[in-house]
């Protein structure tokens, strides 16, 4: 590239052909414009006349410059002119643009995507094979060096990873990398330890440059639950933003949106929002979100640690009068109260707040209406965690019966070992089986229990037991119910019948049976040997995408925290269990990238490198039409090829002669009773229509004092209604619904007194009622009308009479049904009929299906179109198709004028005649 | 309109409103065919005049009875005299009369509808009409108005036309329709030839509208129809106010020209409606008739 200043070139020598520029202006100079050869009669008039001078026999001298101006823009232009040419690359080596392609490039993605793919385009007319890595997504081998194009055209695909690099790994893969190449080294602005050695294992292959824009960058750290808020912390890297956090979820209709937003506070570097919501909106909140910004670290994902169960104790009574240290519920209490939301209070009054969780302790029997809605609950879902104690125990209706609400049938008496008075030592827990929750917990040896109750042997006993003592004997059982479970414990829920309830291992318990939630990630012991299984995952730019092919991710590698490419973030399952994943960890902070003096970093404020061909070759192009303007108008040619120009223009856009063609319609429709059909886009449907009118109309001008005009085609999107008595509508089915506007249109004119008769065109098919397609369409497009209450035409209606005497309205088809405004059911009867006289007694509407049109269609040459019937009883229908049209437009024209007609003789009697 | 079904279907729905036309009446004396024009006078004729007192050299058959009966002298019923008019017709059929513009008619079509409505109209007033030229003589009747529509679609060669005088009765009537753009001395030589014959009438110029605009622009070469005059420019903008003054020029000769002969000059150009001058032409030939 050659630089000329500000503008440089990429190939300069196309520059020379400015030198042929005036060989052009000589060229120009000689031919002046073609003459025109026209045949006019008036030449004899002209004879003798005289050209006052002889100017245009040259070429203007500005058309001559325009053209000059033309063709050195598109020389220049070819020549590949750049404005602020970069000259940073300058090296002839391979290109290498390292991505770190973490969270923190997603915000301004498409800017780095930009500065990539102007490198690329940079190598590209250097002729410099590139490669692109992301560091984060290492390829196996090297670098893969290909030419520029290849590499652009991978770019759009190329996306941030959520997860931060492993810079040891980077290291050592550019270690092995051999050969010289330039680096050109894309910097998501964060410091990390080991990126100098990397810069080195670099800078050993050739220069290495950098690209690190200054701009601010905030990260969230994951939510916290503490003293009923929610809080949240953020960290931030370079200026001050106003940032504001949303809480996200489901609300009650099941669609996602914005529950809640907090502002962020900061001091210093570190921002906190808190939330303070009521548990049911705090239960909803699926992650939190930086608002407008669209990065995996602006997001934080919530899991258990935020919802907060709800989990109802019922006492076995409560007015007992216990010290609080015995009570049944206490220990209970104390495990739960850090992590669930308690209430407390008798079964029938707990039930109806449907609490994910009932604790029953030492409850034996429960009132018939009370279990009843006890097991329709956990029917639905609830987890009922009962304990058992003496009145357990000494219940023995449940060794004889099977209680729905116990797991398994239970010995009446219980046992007791190593008491005072009893044999053996107090037996401990035996190790948790693989098939049981509680697999994997470490059990305490000082936990020991000294008495139970006993399950009943059975068949599905062994299936229900999910912790045992050492000598078998079951400790904890559990059964499922509908969609519920129920689960026991042998033992009493406080300290009286064994230390559980007192150690550690109570608490870890209630976690896995999700009575109760962490408040934090489990720690190692209780993941190991747990398999999770990622159910939605987090992409660089924190979109959350369904992960339901993903391979489970091992409980180990769940704690060691550290996101990567094994572990992406997202929300993982096990069980009933649910752990959130993050980009940011709790305890992460942010600095700024430093470069060692030997690096040069591109901040992205210098003036960017802008291509200047396209702008100069669409400069010449533009010249070039001026030219073609200028030369017709020299030539005296210019209107009639504006004349072309425009009816092409009005070809392509027929909407554009509308305007004007409004006041035509309007005198069309105005100057003559015209008939007119609704345009339904079938050609053919429009065109029978049409005909049909133009029969109608015929008809009319010959057997009444009507002279209706040509009928027109109407399409109520856009033209005006009020001109037309009557519109007839043929149904198709694939016609549009109107538009709004449409509606409030076609509502007007039926109110003002216009008639639409509705043609569904089916009367050879619809025997019972509108269940043809046809039929199904006019009820989707008459949803919008507001149509009158309708029923099938009355033998007296005054359409029987308007003219001619009718009691069919046959058209193609003779289908009976005809529908018309109903009469108001209140309507003072005169002389046995009911007296009608909205809108003149004219109904609004009437709908049918006979095809009327296809009847009345006739050739301009007044041929019938359409055959109707057979023979005599053929021609016969059709003139009472005819009829009814007459009918028709006399009743729209006339309205209650020959209802008026029987009343003649009482009114002629009232005057007294 | 090159089928004469055609122009005379056209010719005769433009006549269709206007009364039958009457041509002017005077200087008719030599003229003794008797046809629709009352004089105003009592003669041979169909229509009723006036009743006088019988003199005594009426014979008795010529009183009329019934108005004697109502009186005591015997009246002896008169007649209008009625004469019929000889209008003859020339229509320029010359190659520059072809030219039309855009989608309006050619001045052919334009001059032949004018003529034959003319025509008609003459026709239907119980008028002889016929063409110059020898061509159509001069014949009374409606059957006359289909051999002027075939005769009027002959062709003619020649750039430029000017009126054949040949065939005209002295004192009888005349219509010329052509553009005039020919040689004037031709013109003004027929017109005064005619005016020699006592012949009075009608010149009807028609004109294209491009003919009176001159809308022309930039390096053109025009030609005559038949290409034998032929006048290049290089800017035609220049020449219209030239043009359009010669054009008047010839106009004005025209009309001064009918004005000594006692002729009625009218220009028509074809964007017009064919109706209107129709209505012009109606009023000259009918003015004075009664």
């Amino acid at each position: 590239m050659t630089a000329l200043g500000v503008i440089g070139f990429s190939s300069p020598w196309l520059l020379l052909g400015l030198l042929a520029l005036p060989l052009l202006v000589l060229l120009l100079r000689a031919v002046p414009p073609a003459p025109l050869k026209r045949r006019f009669p008036g030449v004899a008039l002209l004879l003798g006349l005289q050209d006052r001078d002889a100017q245009s026999d040259r070429t203007p001298w500005w058309l001559l410059l325009l053209r000059l101006l033309a063709v050195a823009g598109a020389i220049i232009g070819f020549a590949g002119p750049v404005l602020n040419p970069q000259t940073g690359l300058t090296g002839s080596d391979p290109l290498l643009i390292v991505v770190d392609g973490t969270w923190a490039d997603a915000t301004d993605w498409s800017a780095r995507r930009a500065v990539i793919s102007d490198k690329l385009a940079e190598a590209g007319r250097a002729g410099r094979p590139a490669a692109l890595v992301n560091l984060t997504d290492l390829p196996p081998e090297g670098p893969n060096f290909q030419t520029a194009d290849a590499v652009a055209r991978g770019l759009a695909g190329f996306t941030p990873n959520p997860w931060e690099p492993d810079l040891d790994r980077a290291t050592a893969w550019a270690a092995t990398l051999s050969g010289a190449f330039e680096t050109y080294w894309v910097s998501d602005g964060l410091d990390r330890p080991e990126r100098q050695e990397l810069l080195t294992a670099l800078q050993a292959r050739g220069p290495v440059q950098v690209y690190q824009p200054l701009r601010p960058l905030v990260a969230l750290r994951p939510a916290r639950f503490a003293d009923g808020t929610v809080s949240l912390t953020a960290v931030r890297l370079g200026a001050d933003t106003d940032s504001t956090v949303a809480a996200i979820g489901l609300d009650p209709a099941g669609t996602e949106r914005q529950l809640a937003t907090a502002p962020l506070a900061w001091t210093g570097t570190e921002g906190t929002a808190s939330f303070d919501l009521p548990p049911e909106l705090r239960n909803r909140i699926t992650r939190f979100e930086l608002v407008g910004q669209d990065s995996a670290g602006a997001v934080a994902l919530t899991d258990d640690s935020l919802k907060r169960r709800e989990v109802a104790l019922v006492p076995f009574t409560t007015t007992s009068e216990g010290l609080r240290l015995l009570s049944p519920l206490h220990y209970l209490r104390q495990a739960l109260v850090p992590t669930t939301d308690l209430i407390e209070g008798p079964l029938a009054d707990v039930i109806p707040a449907n609490p994910d969780v009932i604790a029953l302790a030492d409850v034996a029997q429960l009132p018939a209406a009370d279990a009843q809605a006890l097991l329709a609950w956990v029917e639905q879902g609830g987890l009922l965690l009962r304990f058992a104690g003496p009145r357990l125990a000494a219940a023995d209706m449940a060794a004889t019966t099977t209680d729905p609400l116990l797991p398994v049938r239970l010995r009446s008496g219980g046992r007791s070992v190593g008491g005072t008075m009893s044999w053996g030592e107090p037996k401990s827990i035996a190790p948790f089986d693989a098939d049981s929750p509680f697999f994997g917990l470490t059990i305490p040896g000082d936990v020991v229990v000294n008495s139970q109750v006993v399950a009943q042997p059975g068949p599905d006993l062994a299936d229900r037991v999910i912790a045992q003592l050492t000598d078998g004997t079951p400790l904890i059982t559990r059964s499922t119910y509908g969609a519920g479970q129920i689960v026991l414990f042998h033992i009493t829920a406080n300290a009286e019948w064994s230390s559980l309830p007192l150690s550690g291992l109570f608490v870890q318990m209630l976690d896995r049976l999700a009575v109760s939630t962490r408040s934090d990630l489990p720690d190692i012991g209780s993941l190991t040997g747990t398999v999770w299984k990622p159910q939605t995952l987090m992409d660089g730019f924190g979109t959350l995408q369904d992960a339901a092919d993903r391979p489970g991710v091992a409980g180990e590698r769940l704690a060691m925290g550290q996101v990567g490419a094994d572990l992406p973030p997202g929300l993982y399952a096990e069980g009933d269990r649910v752990v959130a994943v993050n980009a940011i960890t709790p305890d992460r902070t942010l600095t700024v990238a430093t470069w060692p003096a030997t690096v040069t970093v591109d901040t992205g404020e210098a003036p960017r490198q802008v291509d200047l061909m396209g702008p100069l070759l669409a400069v010449a192009l533009a010249l070039l039409i001026v030219d073609v303007v200028a030369t017709l108008a020299l030539s005296g040619r210019l209107i009639g090829a504006a004349l072309v120009l425009l009816s092409f223009g009005a070809l392509s856009h027929p909407d554009s002669s509308h305007a004007q063609s409004v006041d035509e319609f309007a005198l069309m429709a105005t100057s003559e009773v015209v008939l007119a059909h609704v345009l339904t886009g079938n050609a053919q449907v429009d065109d029978m229509a049409q005909a049909g009118l133009f029969g109608l109309s015929d008809t009319l001008l010959r057997r009444t004092s009507v002279e209706p005009g040509t009928p027109l085609g109407v399409d109520i999107e856009r033209d005006e209604l009020a001109f037309f008595p009557l519109l007839y509508w043929p149904i198709t089915v694939d016609q549009p619904l109107p538009s709004q506007a449409a509606y409030d249109k076609l509502n007007r004119y039926m109110a003002t007194g216009g008639m639409i008769l509705f043609d569904t065109r089916d009367g050879d098919r619809d025997v019972l009622g509108s269940q043809t397609p046809e039929g199904q369409k006019l009820r989707a497009i008459a949803a919008g009308l507001s149509i009158p209450p309708l029923e099938r035409i009355p033998a007296d209606h005054v359409l029987t009479r308007t003219f001619y005497l009718l009691q069919d309205f046959p058209g193609r088809y003779n289908a009976p049904a005809l529908w018309v405004e109903a009469a108001d059911p209140n309507a003072e009867l005169i002389e046995g009929m009911p007296f009608r006289n909205l809108n003149d007694g004219v109904t609004p509407v009437v709908i049918g299906g006979n095809d009327w049109a296809a009847a009345w269609a006739i050739s301009p040459q007044g041929m019938y179109l359409f055959p109707v019937g057979r023979g005599a009883a053929g021609e016969r229908q059709r003139e009472i198709a005819y009829r009814f049209g007459v009918n028709l437009v006399m009743h729209v024209l006339t309205g209650n004028y020959k209802s008026d007609q029987v009343h003649v003789p009482a009114l002629l009697d009232r005057l007294g005649q | 309109m090159t089928d004469p079904l055609a122009l005379r279907a056209g010719a005769e729905s433009l006549a269709a409103p206007l009364p039958a036309l009457l041509a002017q009446a005077d200087h008719l004396a030599a003229s003794v065919i008797l046809g629709d024009h009352g004089r105003r006078r009592a003669g041979t004729g169909d229509t009723f005049w006036q009743y006088r007192p019988a003199q005594s050299h009426d014979e008795a058959r010529m009183i009329d009875w019934r108005r004697s009966a109502r009186s005591d002298a015997a009246f002896v019923q008169e007649k209008e005299w009625q004469i019929a008019q000889t209008v003859m017709l020339w229509v320029d059929r010359s190659a520059s009369m072809q030219f039309a513009a855009g989608d309006r008619p050619s001045k052919a079509d334009r001059a032949n509808l004018l003529a034959l409505a003319t025509a008609i109209v003459l026709l239907r007033g119980g008028e002889r009409v016929g063409l110059t030229g020898q061509t159509v003589p001069a014949r009374r009747g409606h059957a006359q108005s289909q051999i002027l529509a075939q005769a009027l679609l002959d062709g003619q060669t020649g750039d430029y036309g000017h009126p054949d005088t040949r065939g005209l009765l002295p004192h009888s009537r005349a219509m010329f329709v052509s553009d005039f753009l020919g040689d004037f001395d031709m013109i003004e030589a027929a017109m005064l030839q005619a005016a020699d014959g006592g012949i009075k009438g009608a010149l009807v110029q028609v004109l294209d509208p491009q003919e009176i605009d001159f809308p022309f622009d930039g390096r053109t070469i025009f030609e005559s129809m038949q290409g034998s005059l032929r006048h290049e420019t290089l800017k035609a903008g220049d020449l219209r106010a030239a043009y359009l003054s010669r054009l008047a020029q010839r106009q004005d000769r025209l009309a001064e020209l009918a004005r000594i002969t006692g002729w009625q000059f009218h220009i028509h150009h074809t964007g017009q409606s064919a109706a209107q001058t129709l209505l012009r032409i109606y009023g000259a030939l009918s003015r004075g008739t009664r």
